[in-house]
């Protein structure tokens, strides 16, 4: 009888929800508008739209409030989820993998086949573990929301544009320039935010991002503008150029030249860069300013109470995220050859943060995958040819991709606002439990 | 001179609007402490509801007097972005009462990047023009370098402003519904403990926030007479500036910083550099939230432990 009015419940909630659901489609959905052949805007009717808008929130409602009734309050969800011998071999089997990627491509769908997969998929990806692991210094440790990191990534990619064309500096003396540049930005845009509590200071960063970008746009005589810069040098390995000529990569180490080697490099290049920040924000962790971040994190009325100095905490965070985010941008500049402020819009910073998110703010491994599935997902839709077939030729994929990252943030707060991979375990704590004797707290054990 | 005046008339106008959405932000940052980041973006889906509505009822239903459109896509667009806003509260804020500190900031986000493109989704990523609407003009002087004019237009676009601010006003001064949302502002459990339901009271504010934003939006449509999907986030966070410049939290606050931010806009565009006016809005943002962050006429906030 129980089952029977709660089923009945749920079905009039969904109906609402429905009824609500065609209300909002109503105008937006079941009507388009189109150009017509004189420039006039007319309307296209579509009211199929707005029927499966509304049939799938029904459906979606209903399930939601019949799968929620029938679960008990969960139990907690065990930390660790893999034996400890699967947990410790997890990393470096993985590090392995991601070395031996590219080799196992070549060999198996040969230069051309492989190009994609290293590109696009392992590049690509690799580019936004990167920066979503830099920006977790900022956001998943110290907890201050930075709404502007892309501003830190231009700054990176400029440095290394300007240097090379005009000074004909190389990568490698850039690299480490672009990350001190990138820092050095970073602490002079954290260095007023720092009294601001954190939807200002998020909101701060979002303007001070913005600025760098019409900057970038507008000061056409230093970066020019809306144009970018062009023709950067490309990656070399280690001086010797990846070209067909006699003192090329190919000829010094006696191989057939081929385009695909200058990828390959660029895959370990950042592979390395990408290993760098993961392993400098793990020693980190351990030391007294990576917990002072996570502590900041948790309170910070507390923290000053203790004697933690905020003023550097929060700058030494800012700073290093802002450096990976420049050794990213001077990779991303030598990858492209080309720079232009369209790839430094709030769009790309939210992309980021929506990975950081996603992930779990804090954890190392949760931002990795949500990387691997938030970009290479993007990859996949754009591949899936025969969804053009069900929806029709003018059916876009990518298009989504954004939708999905705004959606999934919004679902992710509501249902696992900790993350995927939720495990925001301090970073040092006692191995053991200790009571302490009744006369040191007043009521139980501590 | 006759330059100064003509930048005076197109300031006011587009303080109006900024305005209109200003008091969005104010209200809600007001009583649940949050800043609505998908406000812009609630702003620029009004704009295209406005638009389609308009198209609507020309084209199917062929009214033609202008008047009278106006008035119907204004009433339409007002109730059918408070119900989008009343739903996102509903969906996406709401659970999150009582989470950590920027859940709501970071779901606000999500919704904002979520609003922007499903607008492009499903009506595409051109700009959506209009043939020109109420194009007379009033000469207000003449025989100078040029004629300093007042369009018809811009009339409206005030007067619509002034009488919705003056209903809007008293709304919270004199009735019951504005009586609980200040109680709810001040403190939302003594608000509750006499009787006032808090959670009505929370999607009422998103409501009203969201059909003066409708208002800015339709009178956007008209003033500029193209939309695009994209046409959120810079309006949103001008009118974001223009609520903190006034005092967040402070209702005339919002639109005394909405007509000071257009006025700013515009005499930048028309004596410096039309190129970084966007960079004046966001340096004044800065400006304000690092050293007045209480603006013009709000309460300094103090942080309880």
């Amino acid at each position: 009888m129980r089952a029977q009015t709660s089923i009945l419940s749920a079905l009039r909630e969904s109906a609402f929800a429905s009824l609500v659901a065609a209300g909002l489609a109503f105008p937006i959905l079941a009507l388009g508008t189109e150009m017509d052949q004189s420039n006039r805007l007319v309307l296209e009717q579509r009211w199929s739209w707005m029927l499966i808008a509304a049939g799938l929130v029904f459906v979606g409602r209903f399930l939601v409030l019949i799968l929620a009734q029938g679960r008990v309050a969960a139990a907690p969800v065990p930390a660790r989820i893999w034996p400890p011998f699967v947990a410790r071999v997890l990393p470096s089997a993985g590090v392995v993998a991601l070395f031996l990627f590219p080799l196992v491509m070549l060999f198996w769908l040969g230069p051309q086949g492989s190009l994609k997969w290293i590109n696009n998929y392992g590049v690509q990806i690799l580019i936004y573990v990167m920066l979503g692991w830099g920006l977790n210094i900022v956001v998943g440790l110290a907890g201050l929301l930075d709404l502007g990191y892309v501003a830190f990534y231009a700054v990176g990619a400029y440095s290394y544009a300007l240097l090379s064309t005009q000074f004909g500096l190389s990568f490698w003396i850039c690299l480490p320039l672009a990350g001190l540049f990138a820092a050095a930005w970073g602490a002079m845009l954290g260095f007023p935010v720092l009294r601001l509590r954190g939807d200002y200071l998020a909101i701060v960063t979002l303007a001070f991002g913005e600025i760098v970008s019409a900057v970038l746009t507008n000061w056409t005589d230093f970066s020019n503008g809306k144009a970018g810069i062009m023709s950067i040098p490309r990656v070399t390995f280690f001086g010797l150029p990846f070209t067909a000529s006699e003192n090329g990569f190919a000829a010094t180490f006696g191989l057939e030249f081929q385009a695909i080697h200058r990828t390959i490099f660029l895959f370990y290049l950042i592979l390395v860069l990408a290993l760098i920040t993961h392993v400098v924000t793990l020693r980190l962790r351990r030391l007294p300013v990576g917990r002072a971040w996570e502590a900041l994190r948790e309170d910070e009325i507390a923290c000053r109470s203790l004697g933690i100095n905020t003023v550097n905490t929060k700058l030494t965070a800012f700073a290093l995220g802002a450096m990976f985010a420049g050794f990213a941008g001077s990779f991303f500049a030598v990858r492209q050859g080309f720079v232009n402020p369209d790839s430094f819009t709030f769009m790309e910073s939210a992309t980021i943060l929506a990975i950081v998110v996603l992930g779990g703010m804090g954890s190392q491994l949760g931002v990795a995958l949500a990387a691997v599935v938030m970009v290479g997902g993007t990859e996949v839709l754009r591949e899936l040819t025969f969804l053009k077939e069900i929806f029709g030729s003018s059916f876009d994929p990518s298009l989504y991709r954004m939708l999905l990252f705004g959606l999934a943030m919004v679902l992710m707060m509501i249902w696992r606002p900790r993350g995927l991979i939720s495990s925001r375990e301090p970073s040092v704590f006692l191995a053991q439990r200790k009571n302490v004797s009744g006369t040191h707290v007043q009521e139980g054990h501590g | 001179m006759e330059n100064f005046l003509q930048q005076l008339i197109n300031g006011v106008t587009l303080g109006a609007i900024y305005g209109l959405i200003a008091i969005g932000y104010t209200m809600v940052f007001g009583i649940i402490g949050m800043v609505n980041f998908a406000h812009g973006d609630v702003f620029m889906l009004s704009a295209f509801i406005a638009l389609i509505i308009f198209l609507a009822i020309t084209q199917f239903f062929g009214v033609t007097s202008l008047g009278l459109a106006f008035l119907i896509v204004l009433i339409c667009a007002m109730a059918l972005t408070a119900l989008w806003n009343w739903a996102i509260e509903r969906v996406a804020y709401r659970p999150l009462r009582g989470s950590f500190r920027l859940a709501p900031l970071i779901s606000a986000i999500g919704m904002s990047i979520f609003l922007a493109n499903f607008v492009q989704v499903v009506q595409g990523p051109r700009n959506k023009p209009l043939p020109p609407m109420f194009t007379d003009v009033i000469h207000v002087t003449s025989g100078g370098e040029f004629d300093v004019t007042l369009s018809y237009k811009q009339i409206l676009i005030v007067g619509v402003t002034g009488v919705l601010l003056l209903a809007f006003w008293f709304l919270v001064q004199k009735t019951a519904l504005g009586r609980a949302q200040r109680a709810c502002e001040q403190d939302r459990t003594m608000a509750a403990l006499l009787g006032v339901n808090v959670d009505s009271t929370i999607s009422l504010t998103f409501v009203i926030g969201a059909a003066l934003a409708a208002v800015a939006g339709t009178l956007y449509m008209m003033y500029y007479g193209v939309v695009n999907f994209s046409d959120g986030f810079t309006p949103g966070v001008k009118a974001f500036t223009a609520a903190v410049l006034g005092g967040i939290g402070s209702l005339p606050g919002a639109v005394i910083g909405g007509l000071l931010i257009g006025l700013i806009e515009t005499f930048w565009s028309a004596y410096f550099s039309s190129d970084y006016k966007d960079v004046a809005a966001f340096s004044i943002l800065a400006i304000t939230l690092i050293f007045m962050p209480s603006g013009l006429l709000g309460r300094p906030e103090v942080e309880k432990v």
